[in-house]
C-alpha cells in the first residue's frame, strides 16, 4: 500500500482548564495574558491517531495545520517532537475576528495548497468547545466527515474503518479516502516528545519568529532547510478576501459579561457535629430530603 | 413568512428530549416573532410521529421516511436539511448538541453560509445595531452562551445571514406541553428527489447503542463530586451518601476528565443540566461551565476545603471542611435523625 498523506489541523488556544487566581485581573475580567498557551489537548488525541497510521503504513507523512499568530509555530515545533514530518502555520491579520466559519473557510483554502489523503483534528477546541470547524472544512472540501472518532481502526489504503464514540454508544463506520475525521479526547493520548526529535527541531522556527532570530540561526538553516518552518500569509492562498476575517463571520458578538458571581445568603459551617446534626434535621424537617 | 424550525432527532422511533425541549422554546421564539414553528423529522419507520410533536406546538411537520435516513449518517441528513431550507428559508433553526447535532449543524451551517453557535444555554428575541455601519435590526435571535472556559458569557447575534442556527444541549431548556388539541400540517418529503449514491458513502457497520443507564436528570438529589474529590476511591463516598439519600451521583468536567467518574454523570455545559431539589457540590470549586448546569437547584450545600471557592456564591450551606470527614458525619446525622 502506498503511503497516506496526513494533514493534523491543530490549535495553540489558552489553557482555560487553569484559569488560577491570577489569572482574573481586579475587575473580574479574565487577563488572557496570563493564561499559558497549549496544544489543544483534543489536537494531540488527533495528532496520536495520524502517528500511528505512520507507524504502521510505510512512507506516510503527517504534516500540521495550524492558524495563528507567529507564536503558534509552538504547536508545529511540539508535534515534530513526537513524530510529525513539518507543518504549516497560517498567519496574517486578514484572519483576526474570524468566526468558526470564516476559520474554516480559511483553513479550507490552505488545505487546497495541499496534498492529503485525511485530514484529522481534534473534536473540539477547549477556549471555544464548538466542535463546528472540522465538519465545517469537510463541508467547505466537500469531503465526507467522521465526527467523534476514538479510533482509526483500519486502513486499507482507499476506506478508512473509524470507531466513533457518542453519547450513548459506539459506532463503527467506513469512509472512502480523502475524508475529514475529528478525534474525541476518549481517543488514546498523544506520545510523548522523542528526546532525538527535541533536538532535531528545537531551533525550528516560523518566519515571524526569525525576525527575531540571531546570524546563528540562518547559519543553521542553510544547513539544515528543516529548520525553516513554512508559514503562509493570506497572499498564500487563494480566497476570497469577503469570506475572511471578521468580514467573513456570520456570527456577530453582540455584547460579553464577565462572570460575576452573584452572592446569596448562605449559612456557613465548619463542619461539626452540632451543625451537621443541625442541619440535617432542618433538611428533613423541610421535605429536602427523606 | 420565515419560519422557526427544529430539526428533530429520532431515538429507536421516539422524538428524543431534547426535541422536545426544542420545539418548547421554538414555539415560544415563533409566538413572540408571530411566525409558525416548523419542525423536521428524518428517520424511518416514522408513522405517526405528527402526535408526538403537535401537542408541542407544531404548524408544520416536515417528515422523510426512507432507510437512507436511518441510523443518523452526516452527509443524507445535511442534503435534505440544506435543501430544504434553501427553498422555505427559515429565519431560525435550532438542533440538539448532541452528536447528531453538533455533527449535522456545522455542516449545514457552512453549506447555507450561516451563522451557528454551539451549546447555548439561553435563547432570546432582541435587537442589534451594528457598531461599525450604526444598521439596526429588529428581532434577531439572541444565542446566549458561556465562553472562554466559561470565564465569560457572550450573546452572540447572526445579523445578515439566515436561518440563525444554535445547537443546545439536553436538559437545558424546559420541556412543556403547548396544548394537546393543536393540530398542524403534516407534509412528506420525497427523499428520492433529495438524494444520491454520492450521500451514501458513509456506512455504519456496527452500532451499539444503550439507553443512559444513569438518569441525573431526573433525581431529585444529586451528590457531585469534582476534582477536589481527589480520587475514584473517594468517590465511593459521594455514592454511599446518594444512596443512604436516595439519590445519584454527579460530577464536574474536571472530576471526569480526571477518571474519578464517567461522563454520563457529568454536570454543566458539556454535560447534562440538573434541576434537583438538593444538589450537594463536594469538591467544586465552581466554574461557571459546572454552574450552568445546577444554578437551578433548589437547595445547594457546598462542601470545600477552600473558603473562597466560587460555588459558595450558589450555596445555601457552604460547609468548609474536608469532605472525607464531612460525609461520614452528614450520613451519621441522616440516619439519625431520619428515625
Amino acid at each position: 500500500m502506498k503511503g497516506l498523506k496526513i494533514v493534523v489541523l491543530a490549535k495553540q488556544v489558552p489553557d482555560t482548564r487553569n484559569v488560577g487566581k491570577d489569572a482574573m485581573k481586579a475587575d473580574g475580567t479574565v487577563n488572557r495574558a496570563a493564561l499559558p498557551a497549549i496544544f489543544n489537548p483534543e489536537d494531540l488525541n488527533a495528532l496520536e491517531q495520524a502517528l500511528r497510521l505512520k507507524d504502521t503504513i510505510e512512507g506516510t507523512t503527517v504534516h500540521v495545520l495550524t492558524m495563528g499568530p507567529g507564536r503558534a509555530a509552538e504547536i508545529i515545533r511540539e508535534a515534530m517532537y513526537r513524530g510529525a514530518d513539518g507543518g504549516y502555520l497560517l498567519s496574517d491579520r486578514a484572519f483576526a475576528g474570524s468566526d468558526t466559519l470564516a476559520t474554516s473557510y480559511a483553513l479550507s483554502c490552505a488545505l487546497r495548497n495541499l496534498e492529503y489523503d485525511l485530514i484529522i483534528c481534534g473534536r473540539q477546541a477547549i477556549d471555544g468547545d464548538t466542535a463546528q470547524v472540522g465538519p465545517q472544512v469537510a463541508e467547505k472540501l466537500a469531503l465526507p466527515q467522521v465526527t467523534y472518532a476514538e479510533d482509526i481502526q483500519k486502513c486499507d489504503g482507499k476506506i478508512v474503518t473509524i470507531k466513533r464514540r457518542l453519547e450513548r454508544g459506539i459506532e463503527v463506520v467506513t469512509c472512502p479516502m480523502p475524508c475529514v475525521v475529528t478525534v474525541n479526547g476518549s481517543a488514546a493520548p498523544c506520545r510523548p516528545r522523542n528526546a532525538r526529535f527535541v533536538m532535531k527541531y528545537k531551533n525550528a522556527k516560523g518566519t515571524q519568529e526569525a525576525q527575531d532570530a540571531n546570524e546563528d540561526y540562518f547559519a543553521l538553516v542553510n544547513e539544515r532547510p528543516y529548520l525553516k518552518l513554512t508559514e503562509w500569509s493570506v497572499n498564500d492562498i487563494q480566497s476570497n478576501p469577503a469570506d475572511l476575517g471578521l468580514s467573513g463571520s456570520p456570527t456577530k458578538v453582540k455584547n460579553i459579561e464577565s462572570v460575576v458571581f452573584q452572592a446569596k445568603e448562605a449559612k456557613v459551617l465548619s463542619g461539626t457535629d452540632a451543625e451537621l446534626d443541625a442541619m440535617m434535621k432542618e433538611l428533613i424537617t423541610n421535605h429536602t430530603i427523606g | 413568512m420565515n419560519s422557526v424550525f427544529v430539526y428533530c432527532e429520532i431515538e429507536e422511533g421516539t422524538v428524543a428530549d431534547v426535541s422536545l425541549e426544542l420545539l418548547t422554546k421554538g414555539r415560544a421564539l415563533a409566538t413572540k416573532l408571530g411566525v409558525k414553528l416548523e419542525a423536521i423529522v428524518l428517520g424511518e419507520g416514522l408513522k405517526d410521529v405528527e402526535k408526538q410533536v403537535f401537542p408541542y406546538g407544531v404548524d408544520v411537520l416536515w417528515v422523510g421516511d426512507d432507510a437512507r435516513l436511518a441510523p443518523y449518517t452526516t452527509l443524507p441528513h445535511t442534503k435534505m436539511l440544506v435543501r430544504l431550507f434553501d427553498a422555505e428559508k427559515p429565519q431560525v433553526a435550532l438542533m440538539g448538541a448532541t452528536s447528531v447535532g453538533r455533527d449535522l449543524g456545522p455542516r449545514v451551517s457552512s453549506a447555507l453560509h450561516s451563522g451557528l453557535t454551539a451549546d447555548c444555554t439561553s435563547l432570546e428575541i432582541g435587537e442589534y445595531t451594528d457598531a461599525k455601519s450604526g444598521k439596526k435590526y429588529e428581532n434577531l435571535l439572541y444565542q446566549i452562551r458561556p465562553a472562554f472556559g466559561g470565564n465569560i458569557v457572550a450573546t452572540i447575534v447572526n445579523p445578515e445571514c439566515r436561518p440563525q442556527m444554535a445547537t443546545v444541549r439536553e436538559g437545558v431548556m424546559k420541556k412543556e406541553i403547548f396544548n394537546l388539541q393543536h393540530q398542524g400540517e403534516v407534509k412528506k418529503l420525497n427523499v428520492d428527489e433529495y438524494l444520491d449514491d454520492t450521500d451514501l458513502v458513509v456506512k455504519v457497520i456496527e452500532r451499539h447503542m444503550e439507553k443512559s443507564k444513569v438518569n441525573i436528570k431526573a433525581a431529585p438529589i444529586i451528590v457531585a463530586g469534582g476534582y477536589g474529590v481527589g480520587s475514584k476511591e473517594n468517590f465511593n463516598l459521594l455514592y454511599e451518601l446518594a444512596a443512604v439519600l436516595g439519590g445519584e451521583v454527579g460530577a464536574s468536567r474536571a472530576a471526569v476528565d480526571a477518571g474519578f467518574c464517567e461522563h454520563e454523570r457529568q454536570i454543566g455545559q458539556t454535560g447534562t443540566t440538573v434541576r434537583p431539589k438538593l444538589y450537594i457540590a463536594c469538591g467544586i470549586s465552581g466554574q461557571i461551565q459546572h454552574t450552568a448546569g445546577m444554578e437551578e437547584s433548589s437547595m445547594v450545600i457546598a462542601i470545600n476545603t477552600d473558603a473562597n471557592a466560587p460555588i459558595n456564591k450558589f450555596a445555601d450551606y457552604v460547609i468548609t471542611g474536608d469532605l472525607n470527614v464531612v460525609i461520614p458525619k452528614m450520613i451519621q446525622y441522616y440516619k439519625k435523625n431520619s428515625k
